[in-house]
């Protein structure tokens, strides 16, 4: 599928630099429940990381809590060093204001299952939302950024179209240009592809394919197998709130150790 | 009947008749008795109230031509508006402010504005106008300073508050409380997921209210508020009782100054607020319009575009009829 243009090095510079992840024994609640229990992950600058595993192992709420839209009860979490949703105060740790916590989202991207495009702004103003809101950007600047972004993923002829004239694929297309428009670092993908029919997932997985040799820092949560194998340098699996395994596809998917990533894999593949 | 689909051929016809085939057929459109039937029966009554009304002579309708446009009237119609368009801006913001608190982190906000709204809507609205009418007997000077400690200005109440402020006032405070439950629906209505990308982005917390809640809350605000709207353009004819001569309150003093007008002047009174009501809705329906952008694959056609449509839709068809 050829949507994604890649060729031709866009007129303004849209990509950021590459940043890390650190997770550190991270412990996530909701009553009695455990989401997250003891959490530990490393992802290299530039890398990407599929996460895989059964539904409710904890997988979503782990990207949540990088992205500080969930706040964990215990562990911590830094992006490129800089911890999220706290800070270093004189020897101890002190909770960030709203305002410095939503600065910091603005250097993560995100992507969601169900697209979560605003509906009453056209496509090329929710790109070009973000960099305004937050300053990035002056109006021209981030509209002729949307368009170049929105060629990137195939959507240049979509840019004055509202979310719902547009295929669930078009949509999801649009979110990643969307959370792209902030040049973040890093771009976490929250099973992009669930909510789209079977003929539309393929479209969205070349986009993010594409991102995947640009550079950029990926973590995905997916449930497609066949596309973990291509695009990760790392696959995690994680089960019960806990990364069982970890390590390059041809060890976890070829020669799982752990005997729950092996039924797992079993059953999906 | 499981027959051939192209050309059935009736059974025992001495004369079948030639049948053109399937494609070159026009299907009869099915009858609706029912629907003509019921349409006269309605049409006859609407008749018969009409006919009602212009015949009648006790509606006078001669008075009631004299008494439309007379100053006195006009002038009583000036006040409804006046009031009613203080009173919805004023209670809007207050209630947006009043939704805001409801749904804020703040609990002693949200406190504060639950018992608002329970205070507002348990008085009945003409008690809050006497009250406040009354209000400079009760506090008759308002100061602003230090609570509890020294004041730096003091205000004359009685000077303060005239008819028209008093009017506003209390209609504004009731309005409000509806206003707040109102504008909290339209908020909770709005996705949370929506909310959740406009975080994850980084919007600033402004930004995210004035430009993804809001204006997708609007979509479900706006009928709500217009039929608050409606029903306050119609409480405005209360502040007769804190002797403000709105419509009603001057069609009421001229009642009882010729008293064999009454009836006329109700009319008077009646058809101003249809009029009033009817401006409303036909904002309302463009105002709506222009909030459905995006929820909708395609917008709803305007009456304007929506009597071009039938009309050339007819012409076609007379058109085709005729060449037929």
């Amino acid at each position: 599928m050829s949507t994604v243009n890649f060729e031709s090095e866009p007129a303004v510079d849209v990509d950021g630099t590459p940043g890390a992840i650190e997770v550190r024994d991270v412990h996530k609640w909701y009553g009695a429940h455990r989401v997250l229990d003891g959490v530990d992950l490393t992802v290299a600058p530039g890398s990407v990381t599929v996460i895989i595993g059964p539904s409710g192992s904890g997988k979503s709420t782990l990207l949540r809590v990088i992205n500080h839209l969930e706040r964990p009860q215990l562990g911590h979490v830094s992006v490129n060093g800089e911890l999220t949703g706290v800070r270093w105060h004189r020897g101890r740790l002190k909770e960030l204001s709203e305002r410095q916590i939503l600065a910091q989202r603005s250097r993560v991207g995100f992507v969601f299952q169900q697209f979560n495009l605003f509906p009453h702004l056209t496509v090329l103003d929710n790109v070009a939302a973000a960099p305004v809101a937050t300053g990035l950007l002056g109006r021209p600047e981030a509209q002729q950024l949307a368009r170049v972004l929105l060629d990137r993923v195939g959507l240049g002829d979509k840019s004055g179209a509202y979310p719902r004239q547009l295929s669930g694929g078009q949509q999801q297309r649009v979110a990643i240009a969307r959370a792209l428009a902030l040049r973040p670092g890093v771009i976490l993908f929250d099973e992009p592809t669930s909510a789209l029919d079977p003929e539309l997932v393929g479209e969205v997985l070349a986009v993010i394919k594409a991102l995947a040799a640009g550079g950029t820092t990926l973590v995905i949560v997916t449930h497609e197998i066949g596309f973990a194998r291509e695009v990760a340098d790392s696959i995690v699996f994680m089960d019960g709130g806990r990364i069982v395994e970890q390590g390059p596809p041809e060890q976890v998917l070829d020669d799982p150790q752990h005997p729950r990533t092996r039924e797992f894999l079993s059953r999906v593949l | 009947m499981a027959e051939s689909l192209v050309s059935v051929v009736p059974e025992g016809t001495a004369d079948p008749p030639i049948t053109p085939p399937l494609q070159a057929q026009r299907v009869i459109p099915l009858r609706h008795p029912g629907r003509w039937l019921t349409s006269v029966l309605v049409l006859v009554l609407l008749a018969q109230v009409v006919h009602g009304l212009a015949t009648n002579p006790f509606y006078q309708w001669d008075r009631f031509q004299y008494w439309f446009a007379r100053p006195v009237i006009t002038n009583g119609l000036a006040v409804t508006l006046e009031v009613t368009a203080y009173s919805a801006v004023l209670g809007l913001l207050g209630g947006v402010l009043l939704a805001l608190a409801r749904l804020s982190h703040n609990p002693v906000l949200r406190v504060a504005s639950w018992c608002y709204v329970w205070l507002f809507r348990s008085v009945p609205l003409i008690v809050v106008l006497l009250f406040l009418y009354n209000f400079s007997a009760l506090y008759r000077t308002l100061s602003l300073g230090v609570p509890f400690g020294p004041a730096f200005w003091h205000f004359d109440e009685s000077r303060l508050a005239t008819d028209l402020v008093i009017a506003v006032v209390g209609l504004s405070l009731n309005e409000a409380a509806y206003a707040a439950e109102v504008v909290r629906a339209g908020i909770l209505s709005v996705d949370q997921g929506q909310h959740e990308a406009a975080a994850a982005l980084g919007l600033p917390r402004r930004y995210q209210f004035t430009r993804i809640v809001l204006p997708q809350a609007l979509r479900a605000i706006v009928p709500s508020y217009v039929n608050q709207l409606i029903g306050l353009v119609k409480s405005t004819s209360l502040v007769f009782y804190v002797s403000l001569l709105d419509l009603f309150g001057s069609v009421q003093s001229m009642g009882s100054t010729y008293p064999g007008d009454i009836v006329p002047l109700l009319l008077v009174a009646t058809v101003w607020y249809v009029i009033l009501t009817s401006v409303i809705s036909v904002v309302q329906f463009y105002v709506e319009r222009h909030y459905a952008r995006g929820a909708l694959r395609s917008l709803p056609p305007t009456p304007v575009q929506r009597l071009r449509a039938t009309v050339s839709a007819a012409r076609t068809r007379v058109r085709r009829e005729a060449a037929a």
